[in-house]
């Protein structure tokens, strides 16, 4: 009994091995927010004047909002004019035109966390979108995708480039005014990935991005776009580590998506921030609003994530359901251990005729962590012949540890069908002790009943990204054989 | 040297003690039945055997090729060579069995200094073993034990030993719950694996399976302890007889005590 309890604690404690931090001059405006602040971040990214009137809004509005308190998640106030709401690495003036430009220090750190951009670049096929802070540093694959047509590149550049298409997408999913962090995120965004795939090209590889927290006291905003035009395909990666430190960090991103009739988006999410101490002192805290829009017919929006970090997630990816047949998915794994807590889920917002979601949500918790699923399907009057199938799994490791479950449902129209499972289950000894008799130790076999667990959100992941999945959970590979 | 020795064994679970001195020689190449009653200890044996730490030795000793067995933590028993079919074999959802075989082996292997089996190699040997066992393929690609029915999982059971080769093998009522054809099936797949290194404790309730098992050495317990110990005659004269009459012989001889 004991000795299998102390073997799990020491699982569950393990040491984020991620933490470093990169030494690089920054170029930062002062603490606090006003609407000089917000002018100041507009005019150096050299903004039209949209953009601005756009931030300038969001902004007004947010002072008349409240943090939201209805998540099962306890903090400190944050104070928001501590936050430092700009700053970018400096460099020679003008943005690097190759890696060589790029400064060596952050190819390193880029090293350390084991994603060279080089070998990323020539193995994994992954046209890389470095996010390092708050500006882009780094883009590959860029012109073979532009002799397709497609757009990936970074939001301030797409707002340089293509400001049509920002102006037209920007906030059609996620409004300025939807809840206080992606208010706060629409006034004071600095960067982000913008991609767009025209009509009918399948995009031929994985889009990456990888983002980084770095500088001190700097919340991040990040502002991701991305558009499947008609009969349209992409794959997108979203992976991120950052720094061990002390104090709390602010992350407030947003993702917005669009997918038009026949288009395919798929958005898989490995998320490995700072989780703060034993204690739960410092870690980031990651309050992110991700939606997609399936507007045409038979399009596709399918959430793939695995949160393993934060001190705090907050976090929905949701799909509304517009065109008709079409589909939203959502799968995610989520693991807090120590003081981590997470309140994830989705919504499903069914709109169109015969649109059908999945929802597969696995929550493992450990130490003190508390994990909640907090996920709403919504049926509408229109949505004739609508379906839903929802399963939410909890796996608790030791006993000082929740796990909570918060499913919402809101049934409107009475040809539709919806399904939800729900089961929570304990890491079992007799499971332990099964392996251990088949030569296993205890750590494997935590890992390998873990993995197990979380299997069916694996398998949705794209091939490097379920590698590093698994390896965050301390896994090796399953089904590399037969 | 015999392979394992279990000398004047006493285990408790709890407060309850119910191994009460158990005395037992096993060479390499024997097969020993372990029949008695419910409750008289056998299953209690397999798992003290095997390092379950729910009972409590209390007094004994077990020299397993000569090392003090109750030392030993219950993967490095496993990984020299100890391997116990499980009377209720748990599942492990999602993870594959031939991932969990290969797995195991390559830890029993590592233990031994042997290098760690590929995936090609693996899937080769294991169709190989499984032809022993008259096993359905598609049971390698399921979860361990996950919806497998009774029969299935004591076929995988004695699969995995099958696998991983043990060079003392306990199985604890693996027939509880079979039908005669599965029986035959585990007894046969049981019965390919003797061999003049591997020694094998069956524990078993009933006679039955020892007519496809034919074993060296039968032991009568009863209240924790070895009542009687013979042939495999002694197994049929138990059918016939019934364990009361060895639980009452047992009595009398407290008696007397």
């Amino acid at each position: 009994m004991s000795s299998h309890t102390e073997t799990i604690e020491r699982f569950a404690n393990q040491e984020y091995k991620w933490g470093f931090v990169t030494d690089i001059g920054t170029d930062s405006v002062p603490p606090g927010l006003n609407e000089d602040v917000i002018r100041v971040i507009s005019a150096k990214k050299n903004e039209p004047e949209f953009m601005l009137e756009w931030r300038l809004k969001a902004y007004r509005h947010w002072l008349t909002m409240k943090e939201p308190e209805w998540a099962n998640v306890h903090y400190p106030p944050i104070d928001y004019s501590a936050i430092i709401y700009y700053s970018a690495p400096k460099m020679n003036k003008d943005r690097p035109k190759s890696l060589d430009e790029v400064d060596p220090e952050l190819l390193r750190t880029y090293e350390k966390l084991g994603i060279p951009l080089h070998e990323r670049e020539l193995l994994a096929g992954v046209a890389v979108d470095a996010v390092f802070d708050s500006v882009s540093v780094a883009t590959t694959f860029k012109e073979k995708l532009a002799s397709m047509g497609i757009i990936f590149c970074s939001f301030s550049e797409a707002v340089q480039e293509h400001p049509e298409l920002v102006q037209k997408y920007l906030g059609t999913v996620v409004p300025f005014s939807d809840n206080f962090y992606a208010a706060l995120n629409s006034a004071v965004f600095s960067d982000g990935s913008f991609c767009y795939v025209p009509k009918g090209v399948r995009c031929p590889m994985e889009l990456s991005t990888y983002f980084r927290i770095n500088a001190q006291n700097t919340g991040q905003f990040e502002r991701t776009l991305i558009i499947a035009d008609e009969g349209a395909y992409v794959s997108y990666l979203e992976g991120c580590t950052a720094p061990m430190r002390d104090e709390n960090q602010l992350h407030a991103a947003v993702v917005e998506l669009v997918a038009h009739d026949n288009a395919t988006i798929k958005y898989s999410t490995v998320q490995n921030w700072y989780p703060g101490d034993k204690e739960g002192r410092g870690g980031i805290y990651n309050f992110v609003t991700k939606r997609g829009k399936c507007a045409g017919a038979n399009s596709k929006i399918s959430w793939t994530q695995v949160e393993t970090g934060s001190a705090i997630t907050w976090k929905y990816p949701s799909c509304l359901l517009i065109g008709d047949n079409s589909v939203g998915e959502f799968y995610s794994v989520a693991l807090t251990n120590n003081r981590q807590q997470a309140d994830t889920g989705t919504k499903m917002i069914h709109i169109g005729k015969n649109t059908t979601s999945t929802i597969v949500s696995k929550g493992i918790s450990a130490g003190y962590g508390q994990n909640t699923y907090r996920g709403m399907v919504k049926i509408l009057k229109g949505a004739t012949g609508a379906r839903n199938y929802s399963q939410c799994d909890s796996l608790l490791l030791g006993d000082k540890c929740g796990a909570h479950t918060f499913p919402y449902l809101e049934v409107k129209n009475t040809s539709s069908q919806v399904e939800h499972e729900a089961s929570t289950s304990k890491i079992g000894e007799d499971q332990i002790f099964y392996c251990r008799q088949r030569g296993l130790s205890t750590e494997d076999a935590v890992s390998m009943i873990v993995h197990g667990f979380c299997k069916e959100v694996f398998r949705e992941l794209p091939m490097e990204f379920a590698v590093e999945a698994q390896k965050l959970l301390g896994v090796s590979l399953e089904g590399s054989v037969g | 040297m015999p392979l394992l020795e279990i000398r004047n064994l006493h285990a408790k679970i709890g407060d309850r003690e119910i191994l009460r001195g158990i005395d037992l020689t096993v060479n390499a190449g024997e097969v020993h039945a372990i029949m008695g009653p419910n409750g008289s200890g056998k299953s209690t044996l397999a798992q003290v055997l095997s390092g379950r730490d729910l009972y409590e030795v209390t007094e004994g000793e077990v020299l397993y090729d000569g090392k003090n067995l109750l030392e030993m933590e219950p993967e490095e028993r496993a990984r020299e060579g100890i391997f116990m079919a499980f009377q209720y074999p748990v599942e492990i959802p999602g993870v594959s069995n031939l991932y969990f075989l290969k797995a195991a082996l390559n830890a029993v292997r590592k233990h031994r200094g042997l290098e760690e089996m590929d995936a090609m190699d693996f899937l080769s040997f294991v169709k190989q073993r499984m032809q022993l066992m008259e096993m359905d393929q598609e049971l390698l690609n399921r979860a361990v034990n996950a919806g497998f029915s009774g029969g299935e999982k004591k076929r995988n059971e004695i699969f995995h030993m099958a696998v991983l080769e043990p060079r003392l093998a306990v199985l604890d009522e693996t027939d509880s719950g079979l039908d005669i054809d599965a029986l035959r099936i585990v007894a046969g797949g049981v019965n390919a694996l003797r061999s003049p290194e591997r020694a094998m404790i069956v524990v078993t309730h009933y006679q039955r399976l020892l007519n496809y098992i034919v074993p060296d050495v039968v032991h009568v317990l009863s209240e924790g302890r070895i009542v009687k110990s013979g042939d495999k005659n002694l197994a049929l004269e138990l059918e016939e007889s019934g364990y009361a009459a060895f639980e009452e012989e047992e009595a009398e001889a407290l008696k007397r005590a």
